[in-house]
C-alpha cells in the first residue's frame, strides 16, 4: 500500500443494528427473520392511508440501553421525523427516523489495535424503522418487493471521523457488535442483515487539518468485507490524488466477489430528504426514573469483563480481549471456572482447540455442544493424570460433537491413561526388541532416538500410555 | 427569501411531478404569496419560545411489544400492480 502512505485516511462509520423485539416498531407484525415474503405485513407497515403508527416501548428501551452502553448522553426530549424519498423498498415514500433529537448523543467506545487502546467518538444513536428488501429479476428490468422487514426497529449509530485505518474500522465494528450482544438488544448477525455498515472515507496529506473529499461506501457484507472495501478505497483515492485528480463526493457500492467498488449512478442529486416532525407520533419525554430503570438492565460490558479477567485470573490481555469479544465465549469461560481453577488452561483450550475448530468448520459457538462443566472437568482429569494431553484432544472433540461429560467419554471409549508400570513394561520391552537400530543410536549418544521409541509405544497403546512413565521406563530399560 | 422557478422545478422533481411552464410560474407565484403571508410571524419575538413539533399536549404514547396477526397474503397483494411468488413486482429503479 505504498500509494496510500503519504496520505492520512479518515474514516467514519454508520452502523445499523436491528433490535430484536418481538413486534415491529410501529405495529404488531412479527419481526422474525426468514418468513415467506410479505406475510409479516399489515396496513400500518404497508403505509395504507389513514393508519396510525404506535411506538413499541421495548424498541425505545433497547435503543436507550444501546445508547447508554456506548456512553451516550440520553435525550430528555426526543421525537420522530419523516425522511422523504421515493424507492420501492419504502411503501410510504418516507422512512420514520429521528432528525435533530436522537435518543443518544456524544458517546464513545474504546478499541484495541496492535496492543494500543484508542477511543472512538460516537456522534449519535437514533431510532428508526427498517426498509423492505428488493430482489432484481428479469435481467434487471424488474424488482420483487418483500415488505416483511419494513418497520423492524433499527438503531443507527454514527461514529465521529476518528478512525484512521481499515483495521481500526474492523476493531470498532467488532467492539460495537460485542457491546450490542452483551446488552442483548440485537442478534447482530451480519449475514442476516441484523448488523449493517456504511463507511465514509477520505484521504488528506499528513499534517493537513481539513478533511479531503469523501466517498460513501455501501454494501459491505462482512467485517472482512468492510476492511477490504476500505483498503481498496484507500488505494483508489490515493491514485486519484497522486495523478493530480480530485476525488468526487459520491456513493460507491463494494463488490466483495470482485474486491472493487463502483460508483452508484443516479445519486448525484444531493440528498434532499426534507425531514419534518411526524405528526402521527407524539413527542417522547424520557424521565430520569425511566433512564435509571433502563440503566439498571445493562449487564457487565466487554471492557469491564476484560479488566476483571486480567486482574482476577491473571489472564494475558490478549486472551481476555479474544474471550470477551463474544458474550457466549466469555460465559463459557466463566462457567468452566466453576469446575477448575486453572484459568489459563481454560483460555488455552478456548482460544486454541475451540476457536480453531469453529474457524476450520466455519461454525458459530451455538453449533457445538461443549459446556463449561465439560471443559472444566476435562482439565481436572488432565491434572489428576486420568488422561494425557493427547487423549484430551480426542475427549475435547467428542465433547464438541456430543456434549457428553468427559468422564463418560473416557469410560465409553476406554480412554483412561495407562499409568500402570506392569501394563507398560511388556510393551516397552516389545518395542525395544523390535527396533535395535534406534536402541543402538540412543546408546551412541543420539538422544533424539528415544523420541521415536516413545512414539512407537504411544502408537501401540493408541495414545493412552502415560508419557512421563513411558520415558522413565525406557531410560531404565536402555541403561 | 423568495421562491424561484428553479426551486419549484427542484421540488417538483423530488415529488416526481411533471409541471408545464404555465404551472411552474403559477406555483412560483402562489408559493411566494404563501411565504410572504407566513413572514408576518417574523414580527413576533420568539426568543424564548420552543419550536413546536406537535400541537397536542400528549407525550409518550406507546404500546407493549406484543405480536399481532398480520394481513393474509391475498389481501397484501390486492393493491399490487403485478406480483410474482408472493412478492410485489415493480419496474426496477436503477441505482
Amino acid at each position: 500500500m505504498s500509494e496510500a502512505s503519504k496520505y492520512e485516511t479518515v474514516i467514519g462509520l454508520e452502523v445499523h443494528v436491528e433490535l430484536h423485539t418481538n413486534s415491529k416498531i410501529f405495529c404488531g407484525c412479527s419481526t422474525a427473520f426468514g418468513a415467506p415474503p410479505n406475510t409479516h405485513t399489515c396496513p400500518v407497515c404497508l403505509g395504507h392511508p389513514g393508519v396510525l403508527p404506535v411506538l413499541n416501548r421495548r424498541a425505545v428501551e433497547y435503543a436507550m440501553k444501546a445508547a447508554m452502553a456506548i456512553n451516550c448522553e440520553i435525550a430528555d426530549v426526543s421525537k420522530f421525523d419523516r425522511k422523504n424519498y421515493f424507492y420501492p423498498d419504502s411503501p410510504k415514500a418516507y422512512q420514520i427516523s429521528q432528525y435533530d433529537q436522537p435518543i443518544g448523543e456524544n458517546g464513545w467506545i474504546d478499541i484495541e489495535v496492535n496492543g494500543e487502546t484508542k477511543r472512538i467518538g460516537i456522534t449519535r444513536l437514533h431510532l428508526e424503522e427498517d426498509a423492505g428488501k428488493l430482489t432484481h429479476v428479469d435481467g434487471g428490468y424488474a424488482s420483487l418487493v418483500d415488505f416483511n422487514r419494513v418497520g423492524t426497529p433499527l438503531v443507527e449509530i454514527v461514529s465521529e471521523p476518528d478512525i484512521r485505518t481499515p483495521e481500526e474500522a474492523k476493531a470498532y465494528l467488532e467492539k460495537l457488535k460485542a457491546i450490542m450482544q452483551y446488552c442483548d438488544v440485537s442478534d447482530v448477525k451480519m449475514e442476516e442483515g441484523s448488523l449493517r455498515c456504511d463507511a465514509n472515507i477520505s484521504l488528506r496529506p499528513y499534517g493537513q487539518e481539513k478533511f479531503g473529499t469523501r466517498a460513501e461506501l455501501k454494501n459491505m457484507n462482512s467485517f472482512r468485507g468492510v476492511q477490504r472495501g476500505l483498503e481498496y478505497e484507500q488505494i483508489r483515492q490515493a491514485e486519484i490524488l497522486d495523478s493530480g485528480g480530485e476525488v468526487i463526493q459520491e456513493t460507491r457500492r463494494f463488490d466483495d466477489a470482485q474486491g472493487k467498488s463502483f460508483s452508484m449512478r443516479g445519486k448525484e442529486e444531493a440528498h434532499d430528504y426534507r425531514y419534518f416532525p411526524d405528526p402521527d407520533l407524539v413527542r417522547l419525554h424520557i424521565s430520569e426514573e425511566w433512564k435509571t430503570s433502563v440503566r439498571s438492565t445493562i449487564p457487565e460490558l466487554p471492557d469491564a469483563r476484560k479488566a476483571r479477567y486480567t486482574q482476577d485470573y491473571s489472564l494475558p490481555s490478549y486472551d481476555a480481549e479474544v474471550i470477551t469479544s463474544s458474550k457466549k465465549l466469555a460465559d463459557l469461560f466463566e462457567e468452566s471456572l466453576s469446575y477448575t481453577k486453572d484459568a489459563k488452561a481454560v483460555s488455552n483450550w478456548i482460544m486454541g482447540d475451540l476457536l480453531g475448530y469453529l474457524n476450520a468448520n466455519n461454525l458459530e459457538l451455538e453449533a457445538v455442544k461443549l459446556t463449561g462443566q465439560g471443559l472444566g472437568e476435562m482439565i481436572g482429569l488432565l491434572e489428576k493424570g486420568t488422561i494425557n494431553g493427547k487423549i484430551a484432544k480426542t475427549v475435547f472433540k467428542s465433547m464438541l460433537e456430543s456434549g457428553k461429560l468427559p468422564q463418560q467419554i473416557v469410560e465409553e471409549q476406554g480412554l483412561v491413561q495407562i499409568s500402570d508400570e506392569g501394563a507398560l513394561v511388556g510393551i516397552v520391552n516389545q518395542i525395544v526388541e523390535a527396533n535395535p537400530q534406534s536402541v543402538e543410536d540412543y546408546r551412541a549418544g543420539k538422544d533424539k532416538a528415544i523420541g521415536f521409541l516413545v512414539g512407537q509405544i504411544m502408537k501401540e497403546t493408541k495414545g493412552k500410555a502415560n508419557p512421563a512413565l513411558v520415558n522413565k521406563l525406557l531410560i531404565e530399560r536402555l541403561k | 427569501m423568495s421562491i424561484t422557478i428553479q426551486d419549484v422545478e427542484h421540488v417538483a422533481r423530488l415529488a416526481r411531478l411533471e409541471l408545464t411552464d404555465g404551472e411552474k410560474s403559477q406555483f412560483t407565484e402562489q408559493l411566494n404569496a404563501i411565504l410572504k403571508y407566513a413572514e408576518k410571524l417574523n414580527s413576533l419575538d420568539t426568543d424564548n419560545v420552543e419550536p413546536t413539533s406537535h400541537v397536542l399536549p400528549i407525550t409518550n404514547v406507546m404500546r407493549d411489544d406484543v405480536e399481532r396477526q398480520s394481513l393474509p397474503i391475498e389481501k397484501v397483494l390486492l393493491n399490487a400492480p403485478d406480483e410474482e411468488d408472493g412478492q410485489i413486482k415493480v419496474p426496477a429503479v436503477l441505482e
